[in-house]
């Protein structure tokens, strides 16, 4: 199954078979105080240095959010939308909890755009499937309800109720992404084998397309580099297809691009070699 | 062993969370005559609060905190029951949990545990608790304080719903509220009307303790 996302000149597709979906995870304020500060003053500024850091550090697509509750969130997505868009042709994924944010978002948006995100609460999926359905795009949908389930089998059947409904809204399979919720591992030992199990069942039962927050995975912890790199290639190998994640990280980057190699998804390295003759490039110059 | 030694190993293995070692020493200092207000305020809670100040510092990772908080929490099991029958009062009544929305636990978890090492009584409603659910909880324990957690900067508006809520059910004048959480700062605390904020676990003990203080020479009992 392939999911396609398209900015007005660009086409990325996510798939079993094609190199991994890097989604830039950067544009967002939480944990950002200053970025927070300025959204709440309506300065958008910054974003055009995630964006550059992002595209540099080889993202496929930019997650957008520029979510605080002191700010006019709406018209700072109404704003923010066009502006990424100004400043890279690479997809964009419209990231709000806020219903009218994403309308803004999606309104704003020039070819067909993922929608982050929404859970499998009746009232969430009644309110947010029509939207997605309206503007053609792809959505997010998040294994949880009102709960986490801690067992791999509940979330997959979050995840088939979420299939459906969108099913029920027109909305395709291949327009749904799956995220089978990547937690923390410093805070829970089992996070990890928790979500390969899940992203195996999932592939397996309903063969959609995942995504994941890639970051929380090793919150808290020391050399989050090498953690997110091992974990997004154990992720993949069990069919994660993409992941919002830290795209001006050099390391992880690197370890999803390698994992591509690895599992037959860059046939005979040619990306892998291109990269590492950029690189040697750059540095000679 | 001496009871410095005891004081000494337990203040060491909660450090390390070494969550066995520190339920034998809380018993064998408890079986060798040591007051169970001894061991909790001149070991455990010097410790936790080492935790703290090296998780704050960065020297320090979530699950160094998180074992240390798990040893710490299981002395205080076997220390609650010792504690009321000396007849110590709690330091007051909490109640505790991540906002509507939100299932982020970590920090609410580790000021849970830090406020009942402090002598807090504390209910802790989880994550996800919607505001119907802390009114109701507000009224049947009538704690002195209520805290609200979020994680996200998407979340954050709860507070200001959960306070509407407590305005509505008329009890909001009856409980300090305290909110908390990463993306959270003073100013959105202010402008929420919430009562405290703290910007992690050592400072919103101490708060709630002075917030409690405060309240109780206003309004005498």
């Amino acid at each position: 199954m392939e999911t396609v996302l398209e900015s007005s000149s660009k086409t990325v597709v996510i798939g079993p078979e094609r190199p991994f979906c890097v989604i830039g995870e950067r544009i967002n304020p939480t944990g950002r105080k200053a970025f927070q500060a300025e959204l709440q003053q309506g300065d958008l500024s910054r974003i055009e240095v995630d964006v550059a850091q992002q595209v540099a550090g080889g993202a496929d697509m930019l997650d957008v959010n520029v979510g605080d509750p002191l700010a006019d969130e709406v018209e700072l997505m109404r704003q923010a939308i066009p502006l990424v868009q100004g400043l890279t042709d690479l997809p964009l994924c419209i990231d709000s909890s806020v219903i009218e944010a994403l309308e803004a978002g999606l309104g704003a948006y020039r070819g067909k755009a993922l929608v982050n995100s929404v859970t499998g609460e009746d009232e969430r999926l009644e309110a947010i499937l029509p939207i997605v359905a309206r503007y053609g795009a792809a959505v997010i949908g998040l294994a949880n309800d009102d709960e986490i389930p801690m067992e791999p089998e509940r979330r997959l059947e979050v995840a088939r109720k979420i299939v459906s409904a969108a099913g029920d809204h027109g909305i395709p399979p291949e327009d749904v992404l799956i995220d089978p919720l990547a937690m923390p591992v410093g805070a829970l030992p089992n996070a990890v084998t928790l979500f390969v199990e899940t992203v195996r069942l999932i592939r397996e039962e309903l063969g959609v397309n995942m995504t994941c927050g890639a970051s929380n995975t090793s919150f808290g912890l020391p050399g989050r580099e090498t953690l997110g790199g091992a974990f997004l290639a154990l992720a993949a190998s069990h069919g994660l297809t993409s992941a919002i994640m830290d795209a001006r990280s050099e390391g992880i980057v690197e370890a999803v691009r390698a994992t591509d190699f690895l599992l037959g998804h860059d046939e005979w390295g040619a990306s892998w070699i291109a990269a590492y003759r950029r690189k040697q490039a750059a540095a000679a110059a | 062993m001496t009871h410095e030694e005891i004081l000494q190993g337990l203040y060491d293995f909660t450090l390390v969370g070494n969550a066995p070692e520190v339920r034998d020493l809380v018993n064998q200092g408890l079986e060798d005559g040591i007051g169970p207000e001894s061991l909790l305020y001149d070991a455990l809670i010097p410790s936790l609060e080492e935790v703290g100040a090296r998780f704050e510092r960065g020297d320090y990772f979530v699950p160094e905190m998180l074992i240390a908080a798990r040893a710490m929490q299981g002395a205080l099991d076997i220390l609650r029951p010792l504690l009321a029958e000396t007849g110590a009062k709690p330091v007051g009544t909490y109640v505790m949990g991540t906002v509507k929305g939100d299932v982020h636990d970590i920090g609410k978890n580790l000021v849970n545990i830090m406020l009942e090492g402090a002598g807090f009584t504390v209910f802790d409603l989880g994550v996800n608790v919607a505001p119907e659910t802390f009114v109701q909880q507000v009224q049947e324990h009538q704690p002195d304080v209520v805290g609200f957690s979020a994680f996200l900067t998407t979340t954050m508006p709860m507070f200001k719903a959960n306070i509407n809520a407590l305005v509505k059910a008329g009890i909001r004048d009856d409980v300090i509220v305290m909110v908390g959480g990463a993306p959270v700062t003073q100013e959105y605390a202010t402008a929420v009307g919430a009562d405290g904020y703290a910007a992690d676990a050592s400072t919103a003990v101490r708060l709630a303790k002075d917030l409690i203080a405060k309240r109780r020479a206003a309004v005498p009992a």
